[in-house]
């Protein structure tokens, strides 16, 4: 027979953890980055070796792939640097014409390369962790891509030297969305299934959106954190009605691969 | 009693947690990642002793819950509940059988998510749920049932290379020997 301590204990304990879980967000964010400082050791260790098996990797290639690729690198930032002059002309074309129109004028974006460190180990949601925090100019929503320019999602939150980005296919990264077709269709973009991390849904759409498999989605100028024009994916199928009837939605294949980032951009305004 | 075995626990349940987050092998492989803790629970509660059982419900649902957009503290509960029940029968469960192990690590990986999905339902979030879960559950449920045999030999073969080894004493005293013959 166990004693009346066995179960008082795990009762105290457990009345405990229920207060932390109604403590405020503010301080339970606070105690989650104190406590992931436990894990600094680990991320070093495995940056030195993911560093080290690059170097080795590095090492073994062969000179004449290098120069090779070398080569082709170089054509390609030529190319690089004539599209860049036509689209700094562009630009500047754009601006003055803005001016003459009378409209707003479009703030730059910057963007700072960051790591993606480290999934969430739950399996019911989709955020990563990248090495980028407030030390580095990071604040709560800023949009992320990938790094061929395609959204991925948005900061939650932010530590020191950390961040958590909550990815488009998680129940808490809603994006305000545009179909590129005639009618410039509106809706919202949330997640899809615990399984296919490529497919997403797009929803709040008119029952008479004609959205058809192709047309490309792209953030809509209606979001306060997203800028608008960020490509989103494709639809992938006709949209369906649902709930009766009044509105309609459609599945969208996402153009970033969500699974295997490992780089991503941070915008900053 | 020695210390070591529990600081050996909590590394596991550190490691374990960082494992899950870092590596993608499974989850890229399966569609799901599996969630070690509920085995190492196992372990723990039928081995260790109720303060142990709590300190290693607390340490890793806290870890688990900082590398995740978990509410801090959810994965406490489950964990704390699997040690508590297990350890209430710890007398009638064949802890040294191999199926037992493996039966009582599936169990628990089934009912650890159950229980986290629940309270999470119940604190008003919405997690990512759907069909696929049902594959990500039993995906965890079989990674958990596999993987808490792993953790009993790997501990017994940890225990036995750093905790102290009994003496074997033998009855033989040279003081006290009879000896016979003819004097």
């Amino acid at each position: 027979m166990f004693k009346r301590s066995y179960y008082i204990a795990p009762t105290l304990v457990a009345l405990l953890i229920l207060l932390v879980l109604n403590l405020p967000n503010s301080t339970t964010v606070r105690i989650k980055t104190s406590l992931g400082s436990v894990f600094l050791p680990l991320f070093g260790i495995t940056g030195v070796t993911q560093q080290a098996s690059a170097r080795v990797g590095d090492n073994l290639l062969p000179k004449s792939e290098l120069i090779a690729e070398n080569n082709s690198l170089r054509r390609q930032n030529q190319q690089l640097r004539l599209q860049l002059a036509q689209a700094a002309t562009s630009s500047k074309e754009n601006e003055r014409l803005r001016q003459l129109v009378g409209w707003q004028k479009q703030s730059r974006w910057n963007v700072k390369l960051a790591r993606v460190i480290l999934r969430d180990p739950a399996n019911w949601w989709r955020t990563v962790q990248i090495d980028l925090g407030s030390r580095n100019g990071l604040s709560n929503n800023i949009p992320v891509l990938s790094t061929e320019g395609f959204l991925i999602g948005r900061v939650s939150s932010v530590s020191l030297t950390k961040s958590q980005v909550v990815l488009i296919d998680d129940p808490n990264c809603k994006v305000p969305a545009i179909v590129e077709n005639e009618a410039r269709n509106q809706g919202l973009i949330t997640s899809g299934g615990p399984l296919d991390e490529s497919f997403v849904n797009l929803t709040y759409l008119l029952s008479s959106a004609n959205v058809k498999p192709g047309q490309r989605v792209v953030t809509s100028e209606l979001s306060a954190i997203f800028p608008k024009g960020i490509l989103i994916g494709q639809i992938a199928d006709n949209a369906r009605l649902v709930e009766s009837g009044l509105i309609s939605e459609a599945e969208v294949k996402l153009a970033a691969n969500l699974s295997s980032i490992e780089e991503v951009w941070v915008l900053f305004p | 009693m020695t210390i070591l075995p529990n600081i050996l626990i909590l590394l596991t349940a550190l490691l374990v947690v960082f494992f899950q987050g870092a590596f993608n092998g499974i989850r890229d492989l399966l569609g799901a990642q599996v969630d070690l803790l509920p085995a190492l629970m196992v372990y723990t509660a039928l081995t260790s002793g109720p303060v142990m059982m709590m300190v290693l419900s607390v340490f890793a649902g806290f870890m688990f819950d900082t590398l995740s957009v978990n509410p801090l503290g959810i994965s406490v509960l489950p964990l704390l509940l699997i040690g508590f029940l297990l350890q209430l029968r710890r007398d009638l469960l064949l802890r040294d059988q191999i199926y037992a192990q493996f039966a009582l690590g599936l169990i628990a990986s089934a009912l650890a998510p159950l229980m986290t999905v629940l309270i999470l339902l119940t604190l008003g979030q919405s997690p990512l749920l759907g069909w696929g879960s049902l594959w990500q559950w039993i995906v965890m449920s079989g990674g958990g049932g596999i993987a808490t045999p792993l953790f009993f030999f790997l501990f017994d073969r940890l225990n036995h290379a750093l905790g102290y080894q009994p003496i074997v004493e033998s009855s033989f005293r040279a003081d006290r020997e009879i000896r016979r013959g003819r004097n």
